[in-house]
């Protein structure tokens, strides 16, 4: 077991943890934050995706230990004062989920990319979600979402 | 008031929670003392077990139990059923662990039941299994030949079941045809991934004998009806409840030994217990789709009339029959080879054979995609031959509409209401086909590889009229329940047996009922997935929800519209047949002042005022909604493709099509599922394919091996709808689940075709990878 130290959604957290504890399981069984989601092992699908300092991270790639002195922001902490973000409100608004399994990791990956390119084209797009596996919606609706969030945000 | 719901865009309820982290798919829950299940999955395809030794995984702290196939069935669980019997069926016996011989490698050997996650995935290691490995054989065709190893004595050459149909008279058409083509299809195994891997919790009271097990499911009931024949728990203790589900596509239809497993084990310890699958587990022990090998005939005259359609086909099966796989490669797959055309002969066998593989089944489309492609591949081959364009062999033998009646295909089905004829000139007219030959020709003079390919189809859904599924081999009734609820002060809970893993049925299904009952839709509450809160459904699968769940919803409601009338003649002090029901009033006809709300009706029912005693009160009805007919969506897909001449790489460019899925009720919903159709059909015609190799491993064994399809591989889909209307059920719904993908798969392989014609190349096996693609260009398959 070893000591880790970790600021998620804003509030820090300590706890002794085995060394093989990924992120996205210290995430879900530790802290019960459940929104990130496990669909792959091997860092295909995306689904984990997580901010880990504010850049966009596979957390079943990720263990827990690496992310010692860390911040951490999960799907959980998106919704401020009650507001949907931008791209939570715009994935509602263009149907660009279906299941929703992909979506916290989807939605995640998409801040990232809106946060290094503003105003990207529908190529951009496409390419920025390409380590992010959707199985339901073939992938328009997202990229439409993507663009609509975009264009709020700017 | 809203009026016409039915029909409009209304946004997801359900999203929500789900954009905010906040589902609740299986295995976010936990429960209090909960356990964790792993299973040793055996690393031979074919093995004997000579021994197992679990001694040191048992003394290992925080382990619980280690079960074997033994210890399973002298506890009384009993083999996982086949819940699709066809006739002379041989079927090999599916323990939920492997008792002397593992059959593929996904097959369980043993499970460890232990205190946390950990502890229970390093147990595993700690057993030790003495294995004899046999012969294997993982190709459903060599599984019958002479020599072959065979998996269940049960079934002689590894022959599960031999099924044929047919109309007409093929072998005279083949005989007197101008021409006759003969060619080799491959239908590809596919690896169906639903992003979340599935998960089980069982939940064992032993003070009261209740069993619960949430788990990630299609169709709760079906599981909870295979559970009690597997387990001995009666029905009446047994609730299954899938919660979110993230994602099916067929993949989580059937009862899985993990999940009896987890069940048995929360029994014998009177804890709950859960077990979560790792994605390389997914890829070995939840079932496949398609592996077709066929050979087919097609006869046709010069001016490209198909006049017969003859068909040889291996269905592999894998090690054990899962639970509806005997449905898929016969009655889903063989009269649909007629398709959208006027073929008066066909005749299809199938060969349904064990190998050493992961079983297979029902995969998003299920049998249609298999008949869709191998006709389209065939069309595209007369027209070949012919050197005719493929659209005129289309329009030569497409069926002409038939808008207000049934057309009678030369098999077992009628086809319930379509304009094929119409859907194939507005695909290709919205495409601008005219104009896309053209470009074809002129990047061609500048040496580009540019291929056009069409796809027209009919697909089989709404399943299933009861009677006709018994008659063949259904050994469940597929009908579906709806439980119309209506509050004191005017609220709606819908309960229905149709279960929603991303189709969006919280929306669509408050949509049917607060546009007949004139409420809002978030008046309107849908209850689906938890067999003790819904009434007894057949669940989601086969495009069938709308059709067959969502009828059952409008007929339920429609039935509370006429229990509040009695209520409301008593209010209005008129008779019951002079009422009419519009916008959410009874009104007196041709007197619209007098007149009650729908929402002041339901308070009447529940604290009655005006209505005398001998009036039921209450206001709710249940539908059993058993269809006339099966129902059959379709349409046309085009695809344009170029080829990178240097590397063999396909870049679709253009993706036109036209569906016709029946009455719509939610326009985005809709599109979304065939949006995502499409792209899970590109998939298999570009790059997804489960690869086993001669010792039945599977070398595509997790998504770093196997190709899913992303963002960046696809243009955007220009999509749009024809709505005829099925006259099967109340709302005229067909389906359309399913119908993106039985369609896309063929369109973009004939466009890689149609682009690799100046080469030479007639065919080649999906998936059209890169390398295929290059050494068909380079004469080097």
């Amino acid at each position: 077991m070893a000591q880790l130290q970790i600021t998620v959604n804003g509030v820090a957290y300590q706890h002794e943890v085995e060394p093989r504890l990924l992120l996205a399981q210290y995430l879900r069984d530790v802290l019960g934050l459940t929104g990130t989601n496990i669909g792959c092992d091997t860092s295909q699908c995306g689904a984990c995706t997580v901010l880990l300092d504010g850049v966009a991270v596979k957390s079943c790639t990720v263990l827990a230990l690496q992310a010692n002195g860390s911040q951490v922001t999960t799907i959980e902490a998106l919704k401020t004062n009650g507001n949907y973000h931008p791209l939570q409100q715009a994935f509602w608004d263009n149907h660009g989920l279906q299941c929703g399994f992909c979506t916290s990791g989807m939605i995640l990956t998409a801040v990232d990319l809106l946060k290094r390119n503003p105003n990207p084209t529908e190529e951009e797009i496409r390419r920025g979600i390409e380590g992010n596996i959707c199985r339901c919606t073939g992938y328009q609706n997202i990229v439409k979402a993507i663009q609509a969030a975009a264009a709020q945000m700017r | 008031m809203a009026t016409q719901i039915i029909g409009s865009t209304v946004k997801r309820r359900e999203d929500p929670r789900l954009i905010t982290g906040n589902g609740t798919y299986t295995d976010n829950m936990t429960l209090p003392r909960m356990a964790y299940l792993t299973i040793l999955r055996s690393p031979h395809a074919h093995a004997r077990i000579k021994k197992i030794d679990a001694s040191k995984a048992r003394a290992m702290p925080g382990v619980l139990a280690v079960y074997t196939g033994n210890d399973l069935k002298n506890g009384g669980v009993n083999p996982i059923p086949v819940g699709w019997v066809l006739p002379d069926i041989k079927i090999g016996p599916h323990y939920p662990l492997a008792l002397d011989t593992a059959r593929y490698t996904g097959d369980g050997i043993a499970a460890v039941v232990a205190i946390d996650r950990f502890t229970a995935q390093d147990a595993l290691d700690l057993i030790d299994v003495d294995y004899e490995p046999l012969p294997v054989v993982v190709n459903a065709e060599k599984a019958t030949q002479p020599g072959a190893p065979q998996l269940h004595p049960e079934a002689a050459n590894n022959i599960a079941f031999y099924w044929k149909i047919g109309g007409g008279d093929v072998e005279r058409a083949l005989a007197e045809a101008d021409g006759v083509i003969k060619q080799r299809l491959i239908n590809q195994r596919l690896i169906p991934n639903a992003i979340e891997p599935r998960a089980a919790l069982a939940d064992y009271q032993p003070a009261t004998g209740q069993l619960t097990l949430y788990n990630t499911n299609q169709n709760p009931h079906i599981i909870r009806l295979l559970l009690a024949l597997v387990l001995g728990q009666p029905e009446h203790k047994l609730r299954i409840a899938s919660p979110d589900v993230g994602g099916g596509f067929g993949s989580k239809i059937y009862l899985y030994a993990d999940e009896v497993i987890a069940c048995f084990a929360s029994k014998q310890l009177g804890r709950p217990v859960k077990w979560t699958e790792e994605r390389t587990e997914n890829y070995k022990a939840t079932i496949h789709g398609r592996d077709h090998v066929s050979d087919v005939q097609i006869a046709y005259k010069k001016d490209g009339t198909i006049t017969g359609l003859k068909v040889k086909t291996y269905a592999n099966q894998g090690a054990y029959l899962s639970v509806f796989a005997p449905l898929v490669p016969t009655f889903l797959y063989g009269p649909m080879l007629q398709g959208p055309y006027t073929i008066p002969n066909v005749f299809v066998e199938v060969y349904g054979t064990n190998t050493n593989t992961t079983p297979v089944d029902a995969y998003r489309g299920a049998g249609r995609p298999e008949a869709t492609y191998l006709l389209e591949r065939m069309v595209d081959l007369v027209a070949l031959e012919l050197k005719m364009d493929p659209a005129d062999v289309r329009r030569k033998n497409i069926i002409p509409p038939f808008l207000n009646g049934v057309y009678q295909t030369c098999m077992a089905y009628a086809y319930d209401s379509g304009d094929y004829a119409g859907n194939l000139e507005r695909a290709l007219t919205n495409a601008g086909y005219v104009e896309l030959r053209k470009q074809q020709a002129e990047a061609r003079k500048q040496g580009k590889v540019v291929g056009i390919g069409i796809s027209t189809y009919t697909e089989i859904t709404g399943a299933a009229p009861a009677q006709v599924a018994a008659s063949l081999g259904a050994a469940a009734a597929l009908v579906e329940s709806a439980l119309v609820r209506v509050f004191p002060l005017g609220k709606v809970q819908v309960m229905t047996g149709s279960h929603a893993h991303g189709q969006g049925h919280e929306t669509t299904f408050a949509q049917i009922v607060a546009d007949q009952l004139g409420l809002e839709v978030e008046d309107v509450e849908v209850v689906h997935g938890d067999t003790d809160r819904i009434p007894y459904g057949a669940g989601t699968y086969g495009s069938r929800s709308q059709a067959v769940g969502g009828a059952a919803i409008y007929v339920a409601t429609q039935r509370v519209i006429e229990k509040g009338k009695k209520l409301a003649a008593h209010m209005l002090e008129a008779a019951e047949a002079d009422l009419v029901f519009e916008d959410g009033k009874y009104s007196v006809k041709g007197v619209p002042s007098k007149a009650v709300k729908f929402t002041d009706v339901a308070l009447e029912a529940y604290w009655p005022r005006k209505v005398p005693a001998d009036v039921e009160l209450g206001l709710e009805a249940t539908a059993v909604f058993n269809p006339s007919n099966f129902t059959f969506p379709d349409g046309t897909h085009v695809a344009m493709v170029e080829v990178d001449p240097d590397t063999g790489k396909v870049t679709i460019t253009k993706y036109v099509c036209v569906d016709d899925v029946g009455k719509v009720i939610n326009p985005m919903i809709v599109e979304g599922q065939i949006h995502g159709g499409i792209v899970q059909g590109v998939g298999q015609a570009l790059w997804e394919g489960a690869v086993y190799d001669d010792n039945g491993q599977l070398l595509s064994g997790s998504m770093m091996d196997y190709a899913l399809p992303i963002a960046s591989y696809f243009p955007k889909f220009e999509t749009s709808r024809n709505e005829t209307p099925s006259p099967v059920n109340p709302l005229g719904a067909k389906g359309a689940g399913e119908a993106g993908t039985v369609a896309s798969t063929a369109a973009v392989a004939n466009a890689v075709m149609d682009a690799l014609k100046p080469f030479g190349v007639k065919h080649i096996d999906m998936p059209l990878t890169s390398e295929k693609v290059w050494r068909a260009m380079n004469g080097k398959l």
